[in-house]
């Protein structure tokens, strides 16, 4: 088989989303948690975490250029499916239901490339917002550095700012309640014991990563928003 | 308890592959709940025939759920809500006086629609003919014990040979996919040592034919298991998958 081949194959597009939506999924709970500094009253520990994170370099950068190819990827592979699935039932269904009982149709299943497209959109926001916007600066341990800690303070102090993160991380959680197993799925990795685990896990991550990304914004904005 | 119910019915009904069809609404009167639901098509068949009018054409054959060829949406889920059963399995039992049934052909652009409910369903035989079988000789049956088979393989292998290729997967996928049926034919043989031999050739060749029919890609919504007639899993289509990633790293 060619290697082109392989990509041009429904089961081939179906890989490269599992894998480059893994990568995001991974990224989305390693930037939670590094977020939850953000809870403490003390800028400190976040300014610190966001200056080691800045100073890695090269390293930086690496993993900043294998995280935007991902995500090209994705959005060009998920708009190709979506078209060509749309492609492959011309004629609609006049009365159209779930049959319910194993089966995973619904909101996250039907609308995956809405709520991808506006979390792309989301995110060119996001780094514009903070990675990109307002610069402080302070003193840790005798150096100056970034305080970010303010940036977002003052960023979350705005309700539409607040208001727009929440309904964005909703989505998020949407897009990762069908996205994390069905990549898993989609890898060809099932089994009776693995396939109900992963789809828990999954659910998980999903509730997790959006519910903790709605905290971080919301206690901001009811505690110290006027930072 | 044999009852007698009255029914309206939004069939769609289409003179041929090249017109266009619509939504017809018929009534039909003293349904025995005691009928399957092809025997109430069948009532309402003559009832049409008696006036004159063109009967709603439908595939059925043997009418005990193993062949697959009958198939409908009824009420908008592929072979109707009964779970594990085919249209001609069901019964009116399951519907009530007066109740109203949408019934509609298969729809995906691989099964064009031949008359009202009757759709072309030669794409499957077509993914079939491009490696859905052991072209090697494997001679007089060997004896017994030569090779060992586990258990839970030989049990998988006739879990997914339960597949009748009605096309139930495609008509509830809302992608269109065939990739249930795919998975159950590639995974029934792939499990066995007769069909291992030819079994990267075999998933490579399906694969392609299944995406040359233009078949939706599977999306893992699990509504095609939920429907099936002979409640195939879906881990048939991760075993695709894996054969398809072994054919491709060959």
């Amino acid at each position: 088989m060619q290697i082109s081949q392989i990509f041009r194959s429904s089961i081939g597009k179906k890989l490269l989303l599992a894998i480059t939506g893994l990568s995001w999924a991974g990224f989305a709970v390693g930037h939670f948690i590094g977020n939850t500094t953000l809870l403490l009253k003390d800028p400190t520990p976040f300014n610190k975490y966001a200056h080691f994170l800045s100073g890695l370099g090269g390293a930086l950068i690496l993993v900043e250029l294998i995280l935007a190819a991902s995500l090209l990827v994705h959005l060009f592979f998920a708009i190709k499916v979506t078209l060509e699935n749309r492609k492959a039932r011309p004629v609609k269904y006049a009365v159209s239901k779930s049959a319910g009982r194993e089966s995973k149709k619904g909101f996250a299943t039907s609308t995956m490339i809405y709520t991808g497209i506006l979390l792309i959109i989301f995110l060119v926001l996001h780094i514009t917002h903070f990675k990109f916007g307002a610069v402080y600066m302070t003193t840790v341990d005798g150096n100056q550095i970034r305080d970010l800690y303010k940036t977002v303070y003052e960023f979350y102090a705005d309700p539409i700012n607040t208001a727009y993160y929440v309904i964005m991380m909703i989505l998020l959680g949407t897009h990762l309640s069908h996205g994390v197993w069905s990549a898993f799925q989609s890898l060809g990795l099932n089994g009776n014991r693995f396939t109900p685990f992963i789809y828990k896990v999954g659910f998980l991550v999903a509730v997790i990563v959006s519910v903790g990304f709605i905290a971080i914004p919301i206690y901001i904005h009811f505690t110290g928003g006027a930072v | 308890m044999e009852k007698l119910i009255n029914l309206t019915l939004k069939i769609w009904r289409q003179k041929n592959a090249k017109s266009s069809g619509k939504m017809v609404e018929y009534h039909v009167k003293d349904v025995s709940t005691e009928m399957s639901f092809l025997e109430m098509l069948d009532v309402l068949n003559e009832d049409l025939s008696l006036k004159g009018d063109d009967p709603v054409e439908f595939d059925s054959d043997c009418r005990e759920g193993i062949c697959g060829t009958c198939g409908v949406v009824i009420n908008g889920i592929a072979h109707g809500e009964q779970k594990a059963t085919t249209v001609c399995q069901l019964h009116m039992r399951h519907f009530k006086d007066g109740e109203t049934i949408t019934i509609e052909p298969w729809r995906a652009r691989a099964f064009p629609v031949i008359k009202d409910l009757v759709v072309d369903r030669k794409a499957f035989d077509r993914i079939m003919a491009s490696g859905g079988y052991i072209s090697i000789k494997t001679g007089s049956a060997a004896e017994a014990n030569s090779i060992l088979i586990p258990k839970e393989d030989s049990d998988l292998a006739m879990d997914m040979a339960a597949c009748i290729g009605c096309g139930a997967c495609v008509a509830s996928c809302p992608n269109a996919s065939a990739s249930l049926f795919v998975g159950a034919k590639i995974s029934q043989l792939s499990l066995l040592p007769q069909g291992k031999i030819e079994a990267k050739q075999r998933a490579e060749n399906m694969v392609a034919q299944m995406d040359a029919e233009m078949f939706g890609a599977c999306t893992n919504i699990q509504e095609c298991e939920a429907v099936c007639p002979k409640e195939i899993s879906i881990s048939g289509i991760a075993r695709m998958r894996r054969e398809y990633f072994k054919a491709a790293v060959k």
